[in-house]
């Protein structure tokens, strides 16, 4: 039961990043129409400046800031040189473009940083594990990255259901035309999407530090299953993005933690973790085949 | 930051374009390498050792004047084998050298070696090329692969541990990691597989302490090996449960990037930067003077090439009689950064593996301190399949 809650615990702190970063990328994908294959340059860019920050001042707080702002700046810069070019073209030229900016990027930390991974420090509060019920310790850098990360969605959630610009996003995500149409100037909301994307995009990458290693191609590392999460969520949607992320990040860590042993009950040990391992692995890409088989566009497609 | 060493760069970069008929008459000696992506750091350590064989002798290699042409595979076979191809046929090398993954290397080398060149790897060590697959101008100067975790088995059983945990991603150099580490462990072994590329470990953690083995040993190469150890820290393991790795796990980078969560590991390997031999000496301080970062045993194994090709070029004056190269390469006639070395029959290196224990350096950084050997004069497992 312990070991449950546990891996419950982990599952949701997986998911929460996941969320942190699909919540730019649906709204980026949902609204504007661009399929983004360098968000996770974003990510690496908020770690490798957050890092640089919290080693010159010797802290991990002011990398916080330092990660926001930086990141937040590069996809501010990226949108109004490159993306803004990329609205009116298909869906390949957006990937091949984005894709080209993943390797510039890769190759400017590489000019930069070098190409060893860097060291992010871990605050001293965070040491060791802190037991939470009788019998369950847990790091309590995790339960601040969990707790980051809900602030973070309740924030989106005032953001996007109680402000002008949100009532803007979600027009924008299902009337686009309507929305300029009435005047809006959706270059400027566009930009500000964007940018809002890519702060979310390092915020993550400077958080998950501490855990991963700080290195060039960080970022492809965890693109795949956030584009798992935005598909599952339906396109644009935070609320989907929120729950395909938690919902991910529970799956996952659960089928690798105890699908071995429960295939152990009826097999050998080596057929049962390696079985066991093989369809963790496909489990993300499973679910996400059945979610879309009756939903073929998502758990919560913006406008459908 | 390292904008100084960028800019230092690019100035050399200037001065090298200007002097291209420095080099005219000299050998070429073609290095296939990983230079991007996470691992590039694995290429340009084994690059940076080999140069700098190349500088200490003023530009030669037994005397004879070398120049490397350089080329990034970028960790993918195909790219390995057409930059062989264009090296053997279009310039004409024929001593190739600097792959460092053993899937790069199995689509590469045998290219190479049927072609009639030679070819001294300075990382990968793949057991398919060390028994029957073996090739009179293949030689390996670093290791067999799967001798790297057969030295952390032995010192898990040194330790007097009679049960393990083993972890590993679920491919070849995963399963080969744990076959190994069983090979010379010989006790009790729980195995767990991860996912190639995982980023996060908490669910292994939590087997880990429900399990509770005597010793952990985990082989997760790069970054997920960075990942791994950061988070059995922060899961409270580290010091509960000892943890015992392999040389790749516990790279000078490595530990520079985990900080404090490896301070107490028990590593294993062939070389390392305090061995006592005037060799290593003058290599250590000619690297340190030379590079602003740390040195690597990816960094040795580039050197050791260097002064392998130095000794045989030494005796052959060139690179023109393939087979007076061949047989003055297989006399290992050179100081090895890592003291005693020898080839056996399959031309794999026999040699000694260590003990290490990482301990807090002076700055409180991690730093690796050998301790004592582990396996004496060891060869590998397939030597005796290999028939040349």
């Amino acid at each position: 039961m312990i070991l449950f809650l546990e891996q419950l615990l982990n599952g949701l702190q997986y998911g929460v990043m996941l969320f942190l970063l699909a919540a730019g990328l649906t709204l980026i994908f949902g609204i504007m129409g661009v399929i983004n294959l360098a968000h996770g340059s974003l990510y690496m860019v908020g770690a490798f400046a957050g890092t640089w920050v919290a080693t010159q001042a010797d802290s991990f707080w002011p990398g916080i800031p330092a990660a926001l702002l930086i990141a937040g700046l590069v996809g501010l810069v990226v949108e109004a040189t490159v993306i803004r070019k990329l609205y009116a073209r298909d869906h390949l030229d957006q990937v091949l473009a984005t894709f080209a900016l993943i390797l510039i990027f890769n190759q400017l930390i590489v000019l930069i940083f070098g190409r060893q991974p860097i060291f992010t420090p871990l605050p001293e509060v965070f040491y060791g594990s802190i037991e939470i019920i009788p019998g369950l310790f847990y790091p309590p850098y995790r339960l601040m990255i969990i707790s980051v990360g809900l602030l973070v969605a309740v924030g989106l959630y005032f953001l996007i259901n109680r402000t002008r610009i949100g009532m803007l996003v979600r027009a924008g995500s299902t009337h686009r035309e309507m929305v300029r149409a009435l005047g809006v100037d959706v270059r400027l909301l566009y930009t500000v999407v964007f940018g809002l994307g890519a702060l979310l995009a390092g915020l993550a990458g400077y958080m998950t530090g501490p855990i991963l290693a700080v290195q060039v191609g960080m970022g492809e590392e965890i693109l795949l299953a956030t584009f798992v999460v935005v598909v599952i969520g339906g396109v644009g949607s935070i609320k989907g993005a929120f729950v395909a992320g938690i919902g991910l990040g529970v799956v996952d860590t659960m089928l690798r933690a105890f699908l071995p042993t429960i295939l152990r009950g009826f097999m050998a040990p080596s057929d049962a973790d390696a079985l066991g391992s093989s369809i963790s692995s496909m489990g993300i890409f499973l679910l996400m085949a059945i979610v879309l088989l009756i939903r073929p566009k998502g758990l919560f497609a913006a406008g459908g | 930051m390292k904008l100084t060493s960028v800019m230092k760069a690019s100035v050399l970069a200037a001065f090298a374009s200007a002097a291209p008929a420095l080099a005219e008459d000299a050998v070429k000696i073609g290095v296939i390498t990983t230079l991007s992506g996470p691992a590039g750091y694995l290429g340009q350590d084994v690059r940076d050792g080999l140069q700098l064989a190349i500088d200490m002798e003023g530009g030669k290699l037994g005397g004879v004047p070398v120049e490397l042409v350089v080329e990034d595979d970028g960790l993918k076979p195909g790219n390995g084998r057409q930059i062989a191809d264009k090296f053997m046929n279009d310039e004409g090398m024929t001593l190739l050298t600097g792959i460092i993954f053993s899937n790069v290397a199995g689509a590469t080398v045998p290219e190479i070696v049927d072609n009639g060149a030679i070819y001294i790897s300075p990382n990968a060590g793949p057991s398919n090329l060390a028994g029957k697959g073996c090739h009179e101008n293949y030689f390996v100067v670093s290791w067999q692969n799967d001798a790297l975790h057969e030295a952390a088995g032995a010192a898990a059983k040194k330790l007097g541990y009679t049960n393990a945990m083993a972890l590993a991603p679920n491919y070849q150099a995963g399963k080969d990691a744990i076959e190994g580490f069983k090979r010379t462990f010989e006790g009790e072994v729980s195995e767990i597989y991860t996912q190639l590329g995982q980023t996060d470990y908490s669910a292994e953690m939590a087997q880990i302490r429900s399990v509770d083995p005597e010793v952990v040993f985990q082989f997760h190469p790069g970054g997920m090996g960075i990942a791994f150890l950061r988070q059995y820290q922060q899961a409270g393991l580290l010091g509960n449960i000892p943890m015992v790795l392999s040389e790749p796990s516990t790279d000078a980078v490595v530990l520079n990037a985990v900080g404090d969560a490896a301070i107490g590991i028990t590593a294993t390997a062939h070389w390392n930067y305090d061995f006592d031999n005037e060799s290593n000496k003058a290599f250590v301080a000619a690297w340190n003077e030379t590079y602003d970062r740390p040195i690597t045993y990816y960094a040795s194994q580039g050197y050791d090439t260097g002064l392998l090709i130095a000794s045989a070029l030494r005796e052959t004056g060139g690179v023109d009689d393939i087979d007076a190269l061949r047989e003055a390469i297989r006399k290992a006639d050179f100081d090895s950064v890592r003291g005693e070395f020898a080839f056996g029959p399959n031309q794999h290196p026999v040699h000694n593996w260590y003990q290490l224990d990482i301990v807090a350096g002076d700055d409180g950084k991690p730093v690796a301190v050998t301790k004592e050997v582990l396996l004496e004069n060891y060869g590998d497992a397939y030597a005796a399949q290999c028939e040349m």
